[in-house]
């Protein structure tokens, strides 16, 4: 299995050489990172090329380091029904730099690219309706990314006398806890007063 | 005299608001029709109204709380969705189930399906103005949901499946009560059978309603029965074999057409597939050289046995760790797919070596289906959106996350 992965590849670096700039086999899976604004002419490859037939975008979504200087990857999942194999395509990004779009590639890249710019932000060039997907109509924020809080900033309930729904603060009775979980063995750096006398 | 030539020539498109809460909307669905009389011009679903930020909530829980969110997706079929995130975390953390355990998943992943076909063909034929098959279909989920009780304690959110195999084993009344249904079930799907096959108003609603040719299949990233609905013989259990299915023997229902009909045919055929699934795994685990254990035993996932903790100190800290602090999983992604009831649900899942995934992405197969809603309604007339919304299988649960 893997051994026809190396040769998809290597076959996948040798026909788009200047836009692949590296791949992998992790897992028995092989991932393509490529230069951001190929995306369209890759995928377009990939689909026709006789040895790939990725015809079936299976999945496109978003993953947040925000340590990075692009702190976006955009992931594009894909699936050859003809060749039985799939293939990860990866690019990165940042909240401003728009990815090409590939709905023209595959129609269902609409949806996929609209739900990964409203969790997180990313922008699609030439998309034609780049509204948001799950999120309430009016929501401000990208939801997944790291720095937006687990509890949200909005909450909605009934009011009475007004007779409507109204959104307001977020108001927690308890602080959410996120325990940390770092082991005192493994690396945690703790902070004991009068530590520092061992050192000397 | 003008402005009455105005009104007539005048085009007459009007929107019309179809859900939230329709009955044939399943679910939250909010779809905002365009029509030009009677036909469908536009469609525009809006839908979100079920998210609940699974995706993100995942990422603060440790992969065993992990597990129960992914019975609130899809609620109709819960285990095959449990399958999927247990086997991406096996694959990070390099477990193998054993194979009593594989069975055991197998089975109630059959089960799921059932479960999942009879809601689906049954609300389907609700949709177009049958009410008695949705009456004979809960019956027997119940008796299935029962089973999925007797194994794991709850009808629906089981929280059954582990990474390493499945919580407990099954006691061997309950196999013999599953394999006893499996006798008596094909006789009630013979009875819904005769009710919708050849009935004449349902076979007008949806014969050649709603065809997708293979090349929109491929295009619009389908998965599942609306693949084979149109003639490709695609099915991840058996060209991607996962689990114990490539020993087991069954048959892939494939249509020819391509439209809601076909789809149903397929629907009902997978389910006596299933049936034959789940008896041949029943047969498997009644046999006595079979008995073992359900869940891998090397790994940190599988808490101690309640015995050794009363006498073991370090089984007691590692039950307490790994309810706790959960097990932390080597860095890594990986992307892993059932062939659930509805089409191929993947998670892709990137672990950043802590205890928790770092991002977690559900792939859920009714997504790209509704998504090629306005590409399948177009020209269609507004009865049939219903008919195409119902062979679709949607389930708000997946579809928003």
């Amino acid at each position: 299995m893997s051994e026809a992965l190396k040769v998809l590849g290597e076959h996948i670096q040798a026909a788009r050489n200047t836009a692949v700039t590296g791949w992998e086999i992790a897992h028995g899976e092989l991932t393509v990172s490529i230069h951001r604004d190929r995306i369209e002419e890759v995928l377009t490859f990939l689909r026709d090329d006789p040895a790939c037939k990725f015809t079936t975008l299976i999945d496109i979504c978003g993953v947040d380091y925000p340590q990075r200087a692009e702190r976006f990857e955009v992931v594009y999942h894909l699936l050859s029904m003809h060749q039985n194999h799939r293939v990860r395509v990866k690019l990165s990004t940042d909240e401003e730099t728009p990815v090409p779009s590939v709905h023209a590639v595959y129609p269902v890249a609409d949806w996929f690219e609209r739900e990964a710019f409203d969790m997180f932000g990313i922008v699609f060039s030439d998309h034609p309706d780049l509204r948001r997907l799950l999120t309430d109509y009016g929501f401000e924020g990208y939801p997944l990314r790291k720095d937006f809080p687990l509890t949200g900033y909005v909450e909605v309930r009934w009011d009475e006398e007004q007779k409507r729904v109204v959104y307001e603060p977020v108001e927690l009775v308890q602080e959410y806890r996120d325990f940390d979980f770092m082991s005192p063995w493994e690396g945690a750096k703790y902070v004991i007063p009068g530590d520092e006398k061992a050192e000397g | 005299m003008a402005a009455d030539d105005m009104t007539q020539d005048a085009p007459r498109t009007f929107t019309l608001n179809f859900g939230p809460q329709h009955p044939a909307a399943h679910g939250v669905l909010r779809l905002v029709l365009e029509l030009d009389g009677e036909v469908v011009e536009r469609v525009d679903p809006h839908i979100g109204l079920l998210h609940r930020g699974t995706e993100k909530l995942l990422e603060h829980k440790t992969y065993l709380q992990g597990i129960g969110y992914f019975d609130r997706l899809d609620y109709v079929a819960p285990m095959n969705q449990e399958h999927a995130f247990c086997m991406a975390a096996e694959r990070l953390a390099g477990i193998t189930v054993p194979r009593r355990g594989e069975y055991v998943r197998v089975l109630y992943c059959e089960i799921g399906r059932i479960l999942n076909h009879l809601l689906n063909v049954t609300t389907q034929a609700m949709d177009v103005g049958a009410l008695t098959p949705p009456l004979w279909g809960f019956e027997e989920r119940e008796k299935l949901m029962v089973f999925y009780e007797r194994a794991s304690g709850s009808r629906m959110h089981a929280h059954y499946f582990r990474p390493g195999g499945v919580h407990q084993d099954l006691p061997p009344k309950l196999i013999e009560d599953i394999r006893t249904w499996c006798d008596e079930f094909p006789a009630k799907l013979d009875d819904i059978d005769s009710l919708l096959t050849e009935n004449r108003i349902f076979k007008q609603r949806n014969v050649d309603i709603g065809v997708v040719t293979k090349e929109d299949v491929l295009a619009w990233g389908f998965s599942g029965v609306m693949v084979r609905g149109s003639g490709l013989a695609w099915d991840l259990r058996r060209s991607q074999p996962y689990s114990v299915y490539d020993e087991l023997d069954f048959r892939i229902p494939v249509g020819k057409n391509g439209d809601c009909y076909d789809r149903y045919l397929c629907r009902m055929e997978e389910m006596r597939e299933s049936v034959k699934i789940m008896i041949q795994c029943c047969d498997w685990l009644m046999k006595e050289e079979n008995a073992g254990e359900v869940l891998a035993t090397d790994s940190k996932f599988s808490p101690p046995r309640r015995a050794e903790m009363k006498r073991s100190m370090e089984a007691l800290i590692q039950h307490f760790k790994l309810y706790t602090e959960g097990v932390h999983v080597d860095a890594g992604e990986v992307y892993a797919a059932v062939e659930a009831p509805k089409g191929e649900f993947g998670v892709y899942l990137v672990a950043d070596g802590t205890n928790k995934p770092y991002r977690l992405k559900i792939r859920a197969p009714g997504f790209p289906h509704l998504a090629a809603m306005d590409f399948m309604n177009r020209g269609h007339m507004l009865a049939d959106v219903s008919a195409i919304l119902g062979s679709l299988d949607i389930v708000f649960g997946e579809i928003d996350r």
